[in-house]
């Protein structure tokens, strides 16, 4: 059975009139790298905070349908239970931070104090999960005085370092350079490679090109599309939807239209993919 | 309004060099992209054009004002910063008083107020949200009333930290409107991105920061181009810039109207 499970999962924030969240079923498989794309407005971060716990159980509103991760009902569960096994990483780093520690360093160790776990064991995760996470150096500094990219490795390391089933993040490299991108990517990928769940919200798409399993396209509450990168980053419904597609996707669409992309050939996502088709419309 | 920066200095408590020697000049109605690595100086560069630092040493002239003998308060009729989280500058009621704070506290009448409000909320798409309370807004709107609360303040200069930071394709394209339309109106417009693409197509010029110090200076098309020195400060070159490349296209493409130009007289090349 599919480690996340949603069927027909419809939300309603209080006082709103439509729905955030529209008839969604959803399957995720355990280690399987999923990417939630979207319009602002579509109702992703609302499913994170969903997939989180935070609705119903900190968010009121009208939840219906059925959310089932790793075999606990959403509904039946109580929260401090289901952040062990789902951890979210919020858009804004800013909002991660607790507030109540000085450094880095003990950032990162406050979710493993807050649940008991031995201080040896809190120390080797700490070290190793901020190896991965590239953030060792600033083990001292205060999380105030970061950056908006350092702040956002901090987050993500937090919540690694809580080995949850399934992770969730709401756009976790908006404030990163496009080193420090590959680096998040490449983390996320590793860990998922070793039976992390990732779902994560993202609008670089090129970047979901490269590295995601699956694609699911939100729009209005409800999912529009899902199937591999490839074929829904280069549908023509997002394209006319308000979806960001890759330049490459953008100019061979183009290109298409003036008739200098071979029709045989599917639009490209990735950079070696638009390299492969304009090479082909040269033979 | 001319931006003059000579030899700037600065270090932050704690002894974190955060610039070290930059001079750089932006004449009045230019458009300017900062890039470079988390961590290069970019966002403590630019809060020296308003004041909200000053130099450790060296000078930042904002016309003839040196930004050391001029407050904050004084240096906001010159220079508007728009900051990179929204939720650090908004904290009225409606999207309307907020966008009228700036320029209300700029003591102008109240029938200017008004017109500089109503502008700035028709330049950024939000007239038909001004009774709103910002909060319960998303945070793409969040960000437009940031951007629209620093342009009703009509300053010469105009300071955006990394506008485009978890916005979709349709409010990036509407950023991209907002600072044509400044452009148009001879403002001048700096903006710190890690968005290349954006940077590409709506920027002349780019300077890159690496380390506190000026990388590379130059037009869009000069600086892009330079993928190894860029790749210093963890930038890569845009998408259809480094398309055209593989392609073998000798020339730094920068859109897509570029690239499709370039493509063309690929074919045709190979037709001969």
């Amino acid at each position: 059975m599919a480690l996340v499970n949603l069927q027909n999962v419809s939300y309603k924030y209080p006082l709103a009139e439509a729905p955030a969240l529209n008839g969604i079923t959803l399957q995720v498989e355990q280690g399987e790298f999923l990417a939630i794309i979207g319009p602002n407005g579509a109702g992703k971060s609302t499913l994170c905070y969903t997939l989180a716990g935070f609705i119903p159980h900190f968010f009121k509103g009208e939840l219906t349908g059925k959310v089932e991760i790793d075999g606990q009902d959403l509904g039946k569960s109580n929260l401090n239970q289901w952040v062990l096994t789902v951890g979210l990483a919020f858009q804004n780093p800013f909002s991660q931070i607790t507030g109540a520690k000085l450094t880095v360093y003990e950032e990162i160790a406050f979710g493993l104090e807050n649940i008991g776990v031995p201080r040896q064991e809190i120390m080797e995760r700490v070290d190793s999960i901020m190896a991965l996470t590239g953030v060792s150096d600033l083990a001292q500094r205060s999380p105030y005085s970061l950056s908006g990219g350092q702040q956002q490795r901090v987050a993500l390391a937090s919540i690694l370092v809580m080995e949850p089933k399934v992770l969730v993040l709401d756009e976790p490299t908006s404030q990163l350079d496009p080193i420090g991108t590959r680096e998040v990517f490449q983390v996320i990928k590793k860990m998922s490679a070793r039976g992390l769940t990732v779902i994560m919200v993202e609008h670089k798409v090129e970047w979901v090109a490269e590295f995601a399993d699956r694609v699911v396209a939100l729009l209005d509450g409800k999912m529009v599309m899902e199937g591999s990168p490839g074929e829904v980053l280069t549908s023509e419904h997002l394209a006319e939807n308000g979806f960001g597609l890759s330049r490459y996707t953008q100019v061979a669409r183009r290109a298409a239209q003036q008739g200098l992309w071979k029709p045989d050939v599917r639009l490209p996502v990735t950079l070696q993919e638009a390299v492969d088709g304009f090479r082909r419309g040269l033979e | 309004m001319k931006i003059l920066v000579q030899d700037l200095h600065f270090t932050y408590p704690g002894n974190v060099h955060a610039i070290r020697g930059i001079s750089l000049e932006i004449n009045p109605g230019e458009q300017v992209a900062l890039v470079g690595q988390n961590g290069s100086g970019k966002t403590t560069l630019v809060r020296h054009f308003n004041g909200l630092l000053k130099p450790t040493s060296g000078t930042v002239l904002v016309g003839d004002w040196d930004t050391r003998h001029y407050s904050v308060a004084k240096l906001a009729s010159r220079v508007g910063y728009v900051f990179q989280n929204p939720d650090e500058q908004l904290f009225c009621k409606t999207v309307y008083d907020e966008v009228g704070f700036g320029p209300r506290n700029l003591g102008y009448p109240e029938e200017k107020v008004n017109a500089l409000i109503e502008s700035a909320l028709a330049l950024t798409e939000l007239s038909d949200r001004k009774d709103v309370n910002p909060y319960e807004l998303s945070p793409t709107w969040r960000k437009m009333v940031a951007v629209a609360s620093v342009i009703a303040m009509n300053t010469p200069v105009i300071v955006l930290d990394e506008p485009t930071t978890g916005q979709d394709a349709v409010s990036v394209q509407r950023l991209a409107g907002v600072i044509a339309e400044l452009r148009r109106q001879g403002k001048t417009v700096i903006t710190i991105t890690h968005d290349i693409d954006f940077c590409a197509e709506n920027f002349e010029r780019v300077i890159a920061l690496s380390q506190g110090q000026v990388l590379l200076d130059g037009s869009a098309t000069q600086v892009l181009g330079e993928e190894e020195i860029l790749a210093r400060t963890y930038v890569e070159p845009p998408q259809l810039t480094r398309l055209a490349k593989r392609l073998g296209i000798p020339r730094v493409v920068r859109d897509q109207d570029e690239f499709l130009e370039a493509y063309r007289g690929l074919l045709e090349a190979r037709r001969h």
